[in-house]
């Protein structure tokens, strides 16, 4: 029978309530383990030697000197770690971002790596280590690295998707496109139509934690690996590649996590950890240190896109276009891709046609940040759609409204919606009080809308009933957001026990199968609805223990609130068997009660925001502050309410400090000027307001209790809502991404934005 | 690594005067450490500075106030005196890092870490405050805008402790203002910076004056010009002008990641105008 697992409407007593989570005592007083929190006996110290160039090749080098000196244990280079890749390019780009082989490909690209008794050594030791490079042209502008005369990072890169198939290799790894219609005739009936270009800068996603982890290979192969990530178990399958392991010999245990928004989806560091270990034999701490991060981790893409839209004077748009130019680092990405499904994802439109570019460029290997690509293409799309709505005279909410994609509505990159949200959310923010509140001098107010895919992806989940009648719920996916909590009020909903009596684990590799990341906004949906079958699996087995204790048939045990009761004409009468009854006889009754649930999670529910914020731009000086910010999405349902408030929150001041001030600022030379946080400005406590949020639930038809992901596309419309409301404080469209002092004094004073 | 932590400012002196290798004197730490941190600077010698007793103290007499040089800025903020003597300095003082940093850190070690953003010494130049420096040999006494002389780089001879800032006796209707532009609201850096020290007379004219800009050269400046085109004047709209096209001219700064060359110019005009309007109004002027 297929597993059904559609929307229901089911009454709660737990879901929807905000008991504090399991996690929270341990984190406010520092009890909690992360990354570099773990120990082991006769622990070595691992650091890595970074280029200094943004685009060279390795003539040589020598480890020698490094190697002689007391107290090092172990030293790596490429040469320790041969490839196992197969044939499979993605991988074999991971392995040479994580050391670099015949090439550095940006400054802080790896080359070697030592393990010493401690950290004095382990830096003596890197100073001794001498690398011959033969610089090269470097490239970092996404712009400049298209222009015909750019240097070429691959020429074993030809751009893929275009026909005939290129002759010259080309930094463009790909080019994709996404729409429907005829946008050349859409714009014939166009009335209005208006073409612009953005920027945006490079950011870093800013989790806290640095990347950490403490390796330990023996010399029988078999490996232990604590590290801060998303998802152990994808590390896991990773690493045991790319060392040649077998998976099985790898068990990976994920410490808490100190933010990770998609940072740490990717491997880095670690697989040096376990060459390090494994050469020297010894456990290996690395932690990386804020510079390496900015330097060598996980940065977004900068962007170029070019967005054209024409509406007719009713307010109907006829056709739209952009085309998106994304960096991805050095390494092939799917990041413009991303760009183009999502662009114009919110609205319903007859002629549709976005197309993007995946640009190779000497800076860090782009990974996902938070709704990877979208908040770009959205920074775009929502600044000319207000330009349009101004154009014609329309309110921009109202402007909106006419054209928000519906259910039955075929989207720009390809797929007819089900139920959604975007109508909804702008509604709710038409009829908002912020929407009428009063401005003065120099204020200005914008909103915008943002749309995410979501996930849901391989998940494996146990439920395990203990001897007293408590519960212990064993997931697979990373904990990033307060997904220890709501997994306990789901399975504690269905058992029907307290909260208090259910624990939630995030299980090591070896206890689990298969769990994909914490991505996609995925671990509500998916693990929350491999919890509800796994509680439903093990409601079933103390149906049964119950019919045993009784004796009559199976069939004839129902379990309400938290009881096996007789049900049916031959069930007898019986007083109902508590779980803690049954659980306390199970000895006797065929040993432990256990669920357990493995599926691939399908029909993550599509996700839409609308952000409203009101700023106060000093016309003498650039100055932005965020007077007033309100964030409106669809949860489908929110299990937590108040994890679900906090994800709202968490991207709206994710994307004011992108909007303003974050950047990765390269001097002439490639290198990065500013990797740390005293000069990659994310946004302080005082720079941010109280960020108002109202939850709407339109439920996920495929999920049991309608769950869609919150955790992106909370980043997506922030950049153009405050893109918005900047430009209609200072009377100039702001183009360019940070909107920072200096971008907008140019801005007011006629400059190019 | 050596560490001392002496309890007369000659044994400290002499210490560092017969160290050989790197030697650093240590009061807040809120950069000496993060740079041992990060790798930076690896010093033979560090000499603590915080055991010796007047270095800890801020006595106000007849000629002014005397600020020891291992006085955190946070009791700069609760020294009431100093703060309606200097509120210009002491708001400068606690504007560095985070009120954390401000527990440990000195204005002479923002001084001698010789930054030309750093957010004290513009506030300290307009006041005309002078450093006192013990030497192995003998003491002298500079004012502050002599300390630094590029960045990272002071005019301290080896062996010369800077003991005290001196600031001077207050005269009526003086007041002080200190502003600096940075992109967040706290935790920053000075993009540029702007110190005003003005005295008024019974009619509200300004008849001395001092103007210092921070960030927009390799030191702090004192710009003259712009202190000539206040003085004389009530700070009405036209001097104000002058005031920031004064600073504006004096500026040479660089493009680098915290602000290009022409927002500085025009920055340093506005600040300047604004904290002069502060200090007019501390000063008791309408």
């Amino acid at each position: 029978m297929p597993l059904d697992t559609s929307y229901t409407g089911q009454k709660f007593k737990l879901v929807g309530t905000r008991p504090l989570r399991p996690d929270g005592i341990d984190k406010v007083t520092g009890r909690a383990k992360y990354g570099a929190d773990a120990f082991a006996p006769g622990q070595l110290v691992g650091r890595v030697l970074r280029s200094p160039h943004a685009h060279a090749k390795i003539k040589k080098i020598d480890t020698s000197k490094a190697e002689k000196l007391a107290g090092v244990k172990a030293v790596i280079t490429s040469a320790d770690l041969p490839d196992y890749t197969n044939g499979d390019r993605g991988m074999f780009d991971i392995l040479e971002n994580c050391m670099a082989r015949d090439k550095v490909f940006y400054d802080g690209h790896a080359v070697a790596a030592v393990a010493a008794i401690d950290a004095d050594t382990a830096r003596k030791a890197l100073k001794l280590i001498k690398v011959d490079y033969e610089i090269l042209p470097h490239v970092t502008d996404v712009d400049e690295a298209i222009k015909p005369k750019a240097p070429i990072l691959h020429d074993d890169i030809f751009t893929e998707g275009v026909e005939p198939k290129p002759k010259k290799p080309s930094n463009i790894a790909k080019r994709t496109e996404f729409g429907h219609g005829d946008v050349e005739q859409g714009f014939k009936e166009a009335d209005i139509v208006i073409e612009k270009t953005f920027k945006t800068e490079q950011t870093h996603q800013g989790y806290i934690e640095p990347h950490a982890c403490l390796a330990n290979v023996g010399p029988d192969g078999q490996g232990e690996m604590w590290v801060t990530t998303q998802g152990h178990f994808v590390y896991r399958n990773q690493c045991a590649q790319l060392l040649g392991m077998d998976i099985s010999k790898l068990r990976v245990t994920a410490s808490e996590i100190g933010g990770g928004f998609g940072g740490k989806t990717h491997i880095w560091a670690e697989p040096l950890a376990l060459a390090l270990s494994r050469k020297a034999n010894r456990p290996v701490k690395l932690v990386m240190s804020r510079e390496e991060v900015f330097r060598a981790s996980g940065p977004t893409s900068s962007t170029s896109i070019d967005v054209k839209i024409g509406a007719r004077k009713d307010g109907t748009i006829t056709a739209a276009t952009a085309t998106l130019r994304y960096a991805s680092g050095p390494f092939y990405g799917m990041w413009a891709e991303l760009g183009a499904m999502t662009s114009f994802a919110c609205y319903d439109l007859k002629n549709v046609k976005s197309v993007g570019y995946e640009v190779l460029v000497n800076r860090p290997k782009v990974a996902a940040y938070r709704a990877p690509s979208a908040p770009m293409a959205a920074f775009a799309v929502e600044s000319v759609i207000d330009e349009i709505a101004k154009k014609i005279g329309m309110d921009p909410v109202e402007f909106r409204i006419k054209n928000a994609a519906k259910e039955g509505t075929k989207s720009s990159y390809g797929p007819v919606y089900g139920p959604i949200g975007i109508g909804p959310t702008l509604e709710a923010a038409k009829n908002h009080p912020h929407m009428k509140a009063p401005l003065k001098k120099n204020q200005g107010r914008g909103m915008a809308c943002g749309f995410w895919f979501n996930f849901g992806g391989q998940t494996c989940t146990s439920i395990n009933i203990n001897p007293d009648g408590t519960a212990v719920v064993a997931v697979g996916t990373i904990d990033v957001g307060g997904s220890r909590a709501s997994m306990s009020l789901m399975a504690a909903e269905e058992l029907g026990i307290p909260y208090e009596n259910v624990r939630c684990v995030v299980a090591d590799t070896s206890s689990l199968g298969h769990n994909d990341m914490s991505d996609g906004s995925r671990v509500t949906f998916s693990s929350g609805m491999a919890t509800v079958i796994a509680a439903r699996n093990a409601i079933k087995v103390l149906c049964q223990r119950a019919a045993k204790m009784w004796d009559i048939p199976e069939d004839a045990v129902v379990w309400e609130d938290g009881c096996a009761k007789p049900a049916g004409a031959n069930a007898g009468t019986f007083p109902p068997l508590t779980l803690k009854e049954i659980a306390a006889a199970a000895a006797n009754t065929g040993g432990p009660i256990a669920g357990h649930n493995e599926f691939v999670a399908d029909g993550a529910g599509v996700s839409f925001a609308t952000h409203i914020c009101d700023v106060e731009v000093d016309p003498e000086t650039g100055a932005t502050k965020i007077l007033r910010y309100t964030v409106i999405q669809d949860a489908g349902k929110a299990i937590h309410p108040s994890y679900v408030e906090g994800q709202y929150q968490g991207g709206a001041a994710q994307g004011i400090g992108w909007a303003l001030n974050e950047e990765y600022i390269y001097g002439k030379d490639g290198r990065l000027q500013n990797p740390g946080f005293l000069d990659y400005r994310i946004p302080v406590c005082s720079d941010l307001p109280f960020i108002d949020t109202v939850i709407l639930e339109i439920p996920n038809p495929n999920h049991p209790y309608g769950v869609r992901g919150v955790g992106e596309t909370s980043i997506v419309p922030p950049l153009a809502a405050i893109a918005n409301a900047v430009s209609n404080a200072v009377g100039v469209r702001m183009t360019h991404i940070p909107m920072s002092p200096p971008r907008i004094l140019k801005a007011i004073e006629g400059g190019p934005a | 690594m050596r560490y001392e932590a002496p309890v007369s400012v000659k044994e400290a002196s002499a210490l560092l005067a017969k160290e050989r290798g790197a030697s650093f004197v240590l009061a807040g730490g809120t950069d000496l450490l993060v740079r041992m941190k990060g790798g930076f600077i690896e010093p033979d010698l560090v000499v603590d500075i915080k055991r010796i007793k007047p270095m800890g103290e801020v006595k106000k007499s007849a000629s002014g106030f005397e600020i020891g040089a291992a006085v955190p800025c946070c009791k700069l903020g609760e020294n009431s005196a100093l703060k309606k003597a200097w509120p210009g300095v002491v708001e400068a003082a606690n504007l560095i890092g985070s009120k954390q940093v401000q527990g440990r850190c000195t204005i002479v070690g923002n001084l001698c870490n010789a930054s030309p953003a750093a957010d004290s010494v513009p506030a300290l130049v307009a006041a005309g405050a002078k450093v006192v420096i013990q030497g192995p040999r003998k003491k002298r006494t500079i004012p502050v805008e002599q300390v630094p002389v590029a960045p990272g780089r002071t005019s301290l001879a080896k062996g010369e402790i800077i003991t005290a800032i001196q600031l001077p006796k207050r005269n009526p209707r003086s007041a002080d203002a200190y502003l600096r532009f940075i992109p967040r609201s706290e935790m920053d850096i000075a993009v540029v910076s702007a110190g005003i020290n003005l005295t008024l007379d019974s009619k509200g004219v300004v008849t001395a004056a001092r103007v210092s800009l921070g960030a927009v050269a390799p030191t702090v400046l004192l710009v003259d010009a712009a202190a000539k085109a206040i003085i004389g004047t009530k700070l009405d709209d036209k001097a104000l002008a002058d005031l920031a096209a004064a600073c504006s001219a004096a500026c040479r700064p660089i493009d680098d990641k915290r602000g290009t060359i022409e927002f500085r110019q025009k920055v340093a005009g506005v600040l300047a105008r604004r904290a002069a309007k502060i200090a007019y109004q501390r000063a008791g002027g309408k």
